[in-house]
């Protein structure tokens, strides 16, 4: 008895630690790697600025093709952003213990990809300078509105969610730091200490943490399905060919689940590797994650057949112009190779044990993510192409699209930018929940103590059966 | 708003309107309509004028005192209110068709227009493999049941008491979702500074007008509504020598041409069997189409486009024998 007490702390004390280490040193490969995505981010600045003098035409967009790469990206991220609620909400909700070294990084990626996907459709408005009209004129009855509306509620509920459970751990980093020299390190201190607002984990202020938890895991779940239906409520809401259904709403969902989780599981990658998390993130917490994005690729590839199958069954002569076009036509290419290799393929993967293995389960994740982007893609410039009223007579560059290099730049620096925040995260802040972890190996601890003690009486019972014969 | 002595042909369009709707001088200030605003930037020879004000009376004054300009566009507020009991309504009767386009050239011309863009754009269509050919003009339909003020989320895009659907450029924020909902490709982006003469971009905005363009905004066929508070016709319907394009209030049940024929619009829209294109959206299109029978023209060439416009890459993409 004493002997496992003992041990507890000791792997308590050493889950601290372990927490903590990357906060404690910037590596040179950290410095590297935040200058290079500190030039790509300037670079989608200067992009972004050069967008912002000369206009939108400075991209590839134009009257028909309105909506291209900024949608497509707002769309995709606001879909990752579907990962730390998954993770984290659904698992806390149904006790699976093995949540706890994983939910961290996934609210981080939530919060994240909200922030950017958030920034998106305002980069992509005409006029970014008149955003504040969304308020002084805002109108309800808009689509638009409703993603304003939702996404902000998704964001502002995700950074409670995110920052909720790190408030011991804030706790934790402030006591830790004890030597504070440097102008950096007091800077510290004092991030920490605001941060944990005064937590000394006292029964009170755990009960209260604990409530308000549970109350935010409830909330969040609903909060974030909205977020992706009123997504595809700006095509599903229009009469275009290809975004006129029904099934829009639960489509996007399952899109968003179904990448989001793949994102999780590259951050699990990341992580690990990089922070030397290897006892806690475990080849099992792998092969359980893969399970959960086969099942939601299931999902996904069940809404994409109703989603084609249906219309395409009656090719009805709009649909059905645009449909060709996917299934023979100029996107035929890469509608098949979505379909196929970022849905059927990891479907096929994912079932089989070892291809829910660390490697191979990253590398389907990294085709399910890419998979998701072009998805989006794919979702909305196509239709586009496709109006109602025949596309006659136009200067060539209206009929056609393919992103330029402003609008390259530009994405490519909000997703730096997305990495970045990562980055620093990670440098500042723990990245597994450090109280959620030690609970859950006291938790652990115990049933092994409530096991041997079963064990125990049963010898006894047994010895005694035995002394009595 | 000023009534003008109408002697001007029907055909008047506004560019020379607005040479002709001069008015007033510094002395004649208060009593004038529409004085400060636009400025030409010619010079002028000085010359003795007579001008009337807006209570009737004449004066001659020196044309030194005189500035250039049109009348003063309504206020914002006017022009999303529309104008009362009318309900404005277009006919196109696509058996006079030939597609010469003059009613796209005399609306660019009105609203000095990028020639990329037309508000009124001619189509060459043929709905299957075996049915006839034939041209439509397509401007704004000015839906009753309009899927792109529906969307826009900040009043941009709005419907008014007549009938008609219009941009208020200077609060639209850009987003094109009303261009994403309009399923007739009918709106169109200022994608990067307009081109504009300094002329008409120091001209008072309104949107009843559309012009001075902004960067990053939506415009669109508007019915041409300050001309319709003159009294006159849109540009499209007084452009067109083919007499296609009617023109009217269906509150009076009747609509007229360019030719000033006014006929009852029921009677009109009975007897041609006249419908609505792609009526099963359920959109309520203002427009109407009259069937392309006994064609007084010839046949529009399917496999022929015009010069310098590029056909788009993609011959799937031609919907001109899918539509309908």
């Amino acid at each position: 008895m004493e002997n496992k007490k003992f041990n507890l702390a000791q792997e308590i004390e050493l889950v601290k630690e372990d927490c903590l280490r990357p906060t404690r040193k910037w590596g040179r490969s950290t410095q590297i790697w935040l200058g290079i995505l500190c030039c790509v981010a300037a670079w989608g600045l200067f992009a972004f600025i050069h967008q912002l003098r000369h206009g939108l035409g400075v991209t590839a967009m134009r009257n028909y093709v309105s909506w291209g790469l900024y949608i497509s990206t707002f769309v995709f991220f606001i879909g990752i952003s579907h990962s730390g609620t998954l993770v984290s909400a659904i698992l806390r909700i149904t006790k699976q213990e093995w949540r706890r070294p994983i939910t961290r990084s996934a609210e981080l990626l939530t919060f994240v990809s909200l922030l950017f996907g958030g920034i998106m459709p305002i980069i992509d408005l005409g006029r970014p300078d008149r955003v504040l009209n969304l308020v002084i004129f805002g109108r309800v009855q808009s689509p638009l509105l409703w993603d304003v509306i939702s996404i902000m509620t998704y964001f502002t509920g995700s950074t409670v969610f995110l920052y909720l459970p790190m408030i011991p751990d804030m706790a934790l980093c402030r006591d830790r730091l004890i030597v504070t020299k440097t102008r950096f390190d007091k800077f510290r201190k004092r991030l920490y200490t605001f941060m944990a607002i005064g937590w000394t984990g006292t029964k009170t202020q755990w009960h209260k943490l604990e409530t308000v938890m549970t109350i935010m895991t409830i909330v969040i779940i609903p909060v974030a399905v909205s977020v992706h239906t009123v997504v595809s409520y700006i095509f599903a809401m229009t009469l275009r060919p290809g975004w006129d259904s029904t099934v829009f709403g639960p489509y996007f969902v399952a899109g968003a689940l179904y990448s989001g989780s793949a994102g999780v599981i590259l951050g699990m990658a990341v992580f690990r590797h990089l922070y030397k998390l290897e006892k806690y993130i475990t080849p099992r917490h792998f092969d359980l994650m893969g399970r959960i994005v086969l099942a939601l690729t299931l999902i996904y590839a069940y809404l994409n057949l109703n989603e084609y199958w249906i219309p395409a069954y009656k090719m009805a002569t709009h649909e059905g112009f645009l449909l060709r076009d996917l299934f023979f036509g100029s996107y035929s290419g890469v509608f098949w190779t979505l379909q196929f290799g970022t849905v059927l393929l990891p479907i096929i993967i994912m079932s089989i044990p070892k291809g829910r293995q660390i490697l191979p389960l990253s590398i389907t994740c990294v085709i399910i993510v890419i998979g998701a982007w072009i998805k989006r893609y794919i979702i909305v410039v196509p239709t586009l192409l496709h109006p109602y009223m025949p596309i006659q007579e136009v200067p060539a560059d209206w009929s056609s699209y393919f992103p330029n290099w402003v609008e390259w730049s530009v994405t490519m620096g909000c997703l730096s930018g997305i990495f970045i925040v990562i980055t620093l995260f990670s440098k500042f802040f723990p990245m597994m929940a450090v109280w959620e972890v030690e609970e859950g190996l006291e938790i652990e601890h115990d049933r092994q103590v409530a096991l041997e003690m079963k064990k125990k009486r049963e010898m006894e019972k047994m010895s005694q059966e035995v002394t009595v014969n | 708003m000023k009534k003008e002595n109408d002697s001007e042909s029907q055909n008047e369009n506004r560019r020379k309107f607005l040479k002709l709707g001069l008015l007033a001088g510094g002395t004649l200030a208060a009593g004038v309509v529409g004085l400060e605003k636009v400025l030409s930037k010619e010079e002028h020879t000085t010359t003795d004028k007579t001008v009337m004000s807006s209570d009737g009376k004449m004066y001659k004054t020196n044309s030194k005192n005189l500035k250039e300009c049109c009348a003063e566009p309504v206020s914002n507020e006017e022009a999303r209110k529309g104008i009362a009991g009318k309900k404005f309504v277009m006919v196109f009767d696509l058996a006079k068709c030939d597609g010469c386009k003059k009613c796209t050239d005399s609306c660019q011309e009105m609203h000095y227009t990028e020639p990329d863009r037309e508000w009124i754009k001619v189509f060459k269509m043929k709905d299957s493999e075996t049915t006839a050919p034939y041209f439509l003009p397509k401007p704004c339909f000015h839906c009753d049941n309009p899927p792109c003020t529906k969307v826009c989320p900040v009043n941009a895009t709005f419907k008014r008491q007549d009938g008609i659907v219009l941009i208020d450029n200077e609060r639209c924020i850009g987003c094109r979702m009303c261009m994403a909902a309009c399923p007739y490709s009918t709106r169109f982006f200022n994608w990067s500074h307009p081109v504009q003469t300094a002329e008409v971009a120091n001209m008072k905005y309104s949107p009843e007008q559309g012009f001075p363009r902004r960067m990053g905004t939506v415009e669109k066929c508007d019915f041409c509504p300050d001309m319709l508070r003159q009294g006159k016709m849109p540009a499209c319907v007084s452009g067109c020598p083919m007499n296609v394009i009617y023109f009217g209030d269906q509150n009076e049940d009747a609509v007229t041409n360019s030719s000033g024929v006014t006929l009852k619009l029921s009677q009109l829209l009975e007897d041609n069997a006249g419908y609505r294109l792609l009526e099963d959206l359920g959109t309520e299109p203002r427009v109407y189409y009259l069937p392309p029978k006994n064609r007084k023209y010839a046949k529009p060439d399917m496999n022929k486009s015009d010069g310098d416009r590029k056909e788009h890459k993609h011959k799937d993409m031609d919907m001109g024998n899918m539509i309908m």
